[in-house]
C-alpha cells in the first residue's frame, strides 16, 4: 500500500520509512510562524528565554501584520516588544509593520518550499499547500515551546482527495470553488484530514491555489496540498527560488483516502458565504437583492495582484454605489507597487476605492472599517463568523474579489457575469 | 453543577470575539469575554466544574487559545462534544482543558440530565448510565500528566540541562 502526500512528509520528518493515520510522530519543523501574537507568545516563556535562549535564530518566522500599524497604545507596546525580541535573538526571518499579511509574505519570500513543513500559530498557516508545503496551525502555547525546543508532536491525519474535472467558466474563480466545495462537505468535512486536489488543477495559477489552500481550514481541514508542477516550477522561478532547494513530495498512486470526491468545475457558478457560517453557501445569482455597505478587497485569502486586477478590469471606467465603501487591502507592499506599477489602483481609486496598508485589515475586527449593527459586508476574506468584523449584529458574506467588485458597484450583492456582459 | 448546552460550530469568535484577540491574553483578561457573542449569561454566571455539551466542530475557526484558556480559568470540568476542530483539541491538550467526543451522550442529554465525568476511568455517567471514551496516546498523557504543554516542555528543558 502506498502512501499519502501526509503519510509520506510525516514520515520523512519522523525519520520513518512509512506512517500510518493515528500514529503520533515527533517532528521538528522547517519554520514557525507567528505574527502580532509574538508577543504573548514570549511573555509566556520569558524566564525560559533568558535561562535557555532560542532554538535556532532561523526557524522562527515573524510578521507583524494583524493590527498593522498600531492602532492603540497597548498594540504599539506589543510591536515594540515583538521587535526587541528579534534584536535580542538575532531572529532571520523577521517582517516589519507593512511588508504584508503574514501568509503571503512566507510563500513571497520563497520560506514556503515543496516538501517543506511549516507549522504557525495562525490558522490559516494551512495556506502553504498552495506550494506543495505540508503546513498547519496550532496555537501560542505550543508556538512557545517550540521555539524553546524546535519540536512538536503530530497526529498522522487521514487524507481526502478531490479530483478537479473540467474548467471554471468565465466569471468563476478558485473562490468560488472553494466556496463551493466548502458548502458541499460542510465546515467540519475535512476535520482531522489532509486534503489533496487531483486532477485539472493545471488550470489553476499559484494565487487560486493559495485561495483554495487557505481555506482549508474552514472545513476543519489539517492542511491542503497542491503538487508540484510545471505552474508550481514557473513560480518558485519567478521569486529566484532554485530547484536545487527543494524536495517535492507526492501522494503514491496507490495510497488509501477516507474518501475520494470530485468536483466538476464547469458546474460551479459565482457563490457567497452567507452569514454566519462559510459552510452557508448560496449561488450570488440567489441572493441579488440583498444590499450592503462595505466591500472589501483583500487579505491572506484574495489580496493578490490578480485579484486586485480582476476587480479593476470589472470597476473599469465605472463607480462604487454611493451608499457603499469599498474597501481595497493589498496582500503585501511587493503586490502593492506591482498593482501600483500596473495602474490597477489607480483604477481601483479613480472607482472610489480606499486602499488600506498591507495587513489583515478589519478581517478580525480590530480596526480599519470594522462594522456597526445591522451593517452588511461582502468580502474576499475567509471567515463570516457572527461579530468577527466588529457588531455581533452586523452580517458578512464571502465570495470572489469578481463578486464584490460587482457588488459595490450595483450597492447589492450581485454576480459579477451581470456586470461583465 | 451547572450544564451549559449549545449547537454545532460553535466557533472561536463566539468563544471569544476576535477584536479582543491582541489585547486580552492572561485569563483575568480573558474570562469577561467568555462566549460573549453567543450567551452573555455564561461569563456572569459560570462555575467551577461545570460542564459545556456541544453538537460537532466545537471550536471551530481562529487558532487563538483565549477560549480555551478562558474555559480552564473558569473552571470548566469538560467540554463534551459530537467533534471538536483539531486546532482547539491540541489547544486544549496544551492548556490540560478536558475534551470528550462523544456523540452519544450528546445525543441523549436533556435538560435536568445529572452528567459526572471521570477522566482517570474514561467514563462519562449521564443519570446512571455510563459511558466510556477512549484514553489518549502515551505521548499526549505525558503532556497532561506534566499540567500542560508549557509545564511539560519546562520539565524536558530541565533534564536536557
Amino acid at each position: 500500500m502506498g502512501l499519502t502526500f501526509a503519510e509520506k512528509i510525516l514520515a520523512t520528518y519522523a525519520g520513518e520509512n512509512k506512517t500510518i493515520p493515528g500514529q503520533i510522530v515527533t517532528v521538528k519543523p522547517d519554520y514557525l510562524l507567528t505574527h502580532d501574537n509574538t508577543a504573548a507568545i514570549i511573555q509566556k516563556i520569558s524566564n525560559e528565554l533568558k535561562r535557555y535562549g532560542i532554538y535556532s535564530t532561523s526557524l522562527p518566522i515573524i510578521v507583524i501584520d494583524h493590527v498593522i500599524p498600531a492602532a492603540s497604545e497597548k498594540t504599539a507596546i506589543n510591536h515594540k516588544k515583538i521587535r526587541e525580541f528579534v534584536r535580542t535573538f538575532h531572529i532571520k526571518h523577521f517582517y516589519d509593520v507593512g511588508v504584508g499579511v503574514c501568509h503571503q509574505v512566507v510563500v513571497e519570500k520563497g520560506l514556503a518550499l515543496p516538501g517543506k513543513l511549516l507549522l504557525g500559530s495562525d490558522s490559516h498557516t494551512c495556506s502553504y499547500g498552495a506550494v506543495g508545503a505540508f503546513s498547519s496551525g496550532i496555537d501560542r502555547t505550543e508556538a512557545a515551546s517550540l521555539l524553546l525546543t524546535g519540536k512538536t508532536w503530530l497526529k498522522v491525519p487521514q487524507s481526502i482527495k478531490i479530483n478537479i474535472a473540467n474548467h471554471l467558466s468565465k466569471g468563476v474563480y478558485a473562490k468560488d470553488a472553494i466556496l463551493h466545495i466548502i458548502g458541499d462537505v460542510s465546515a467540519s468535512g475535512a476535520t482531522y484530514c489532509s486534503v489533496e486536489y487531483h486532477g485539472l488543477v493545471d488550470q489553476l495559477t499559484i494565487d487560486d491555489r493559495f485561495t483554495i489552500a487557505n481555506m482549508g481550514v474552514e472545513m476543519g481541514a489539517k492542511n491542503s496540498v497542491f503538487f508540484v508542477d510545471e505552474v508550481t516550477k514557473q513560480f518558485l522561478q519567478s521569486i529566484n527560488v532554485k530547484n536545487s532547494i527543494y524536495k517535492p513530495i507526492a501522494n503514491d498512486e496507490d495510497a488509501s483516502y477516507l474518501k475520494i470526491l470530485e468536483y466538476d468545475m464547469a458546474d460551479i457558478v459565482p457563490s457567497v458565504a452567507c452569514p454566519h457560517t462559510v459552510d452557508n453557501v448560496k449561488t450570488a445569482d440567489s441572493l441579488m437583492d440583498i444590499d450592503i455597505q462595505q466591500c472589501l478587497i483583500g487579505t491572506c485569502t484574495n489580496g493578490r495582484l490578480s485579484d486586485l486586477e480582476t476587480a479593476a478590469d470589472i470597476l473599469k471606467g465605472k463607480h462604487v454605489h454611493p451608499s457603499v465603501r469599498l474597501l481595497i487591502i493589498p496582500a503585501s507592499t511587493q503586490i502593492f507597487k506591482q498593482a501600483l506599477q500596473k495602474g490597477v489602483i489607480e483604477i481601483l481609486v479613480e472607482a472610489g476605492g480606499m486602499v488600506l496598508p498591507p495587513g489583515c485589515g478589519p478581517c478580525l475586527g480590530a480596526h480599519q472599517g470594522v462594522l456597526s449593527p445591522e451593517e452588511r459586508c461582502i468580502s474576499t476574506a475567509n471567515r463570516n463568523f457572527k461579530g468577527r468584523m466588529g457588531s455581533k449584529e452586523a452580517e458578512i458574506y464571502l465570495a470572489s474579489p469578481a463578486t464584490v467588485a460587482a457588488s459595490a458597484i450595483k450597492g447589492k450583492i450581485t454576480d459579477p457575469r451581470e456586470v461583465m456582459k | 453543577m451547572a450544564i451549559w448546552k449549545y449547537n454545532d460550530d460553535i466557533n472561536t469568535d463566539m468563544l471569544f470575539p476576535g477584536k479582543y484577540t491582541y489585547t486580552c491574553s492572561t485569563a483575568e483578561e480573558i474570562k469577561p469575554h467568555l462566549l460573549e457573542d453567543l450567551d452573555q449569561s455564561f461569563a456572569k454566571n459560570v462555575k467551577k466544574d461545570d460542564i459545556i455539551i456541544a453538537g460537532k466542530n466545537f471550536g471551530c475557526g481562529s487558532s487563538r487559545e483565549q477560549p480555551v484558556v478562558g474555559l480552564k480559568a473558569v473552571g470548566i470540568k469538560a467540554v463534551i462534544a459530537k467533534s471538536f476542530a483539531r486546532i482547539f483539541y491540541r489547544s486544549a491538550i496544551n492548556q490540560g482543558l478536558l475534551l470528550i467526543e462523544s456523540a452519544e451522550v450528546v445525543n441523549m442529554y436533556k435538560k435536568g440530565d445529572s452528567i459526572r465525568v471521570k477522566p482517570e476511568d474514561g467514563v462519562i455517567i449521564m443519570n446512571d448510565q455510563s459511558f466510556h471514551f477512549p484514553t489518549l496516546p502515551p505521548e499526549i498523557i505525558d503532556i497532561q500528566k506534566a499540567g500542560g504543554l508549557l509545564a511539560y516542555t519546562r520539565k524536558k528543558l530541565e533534564e536536557r540541562n
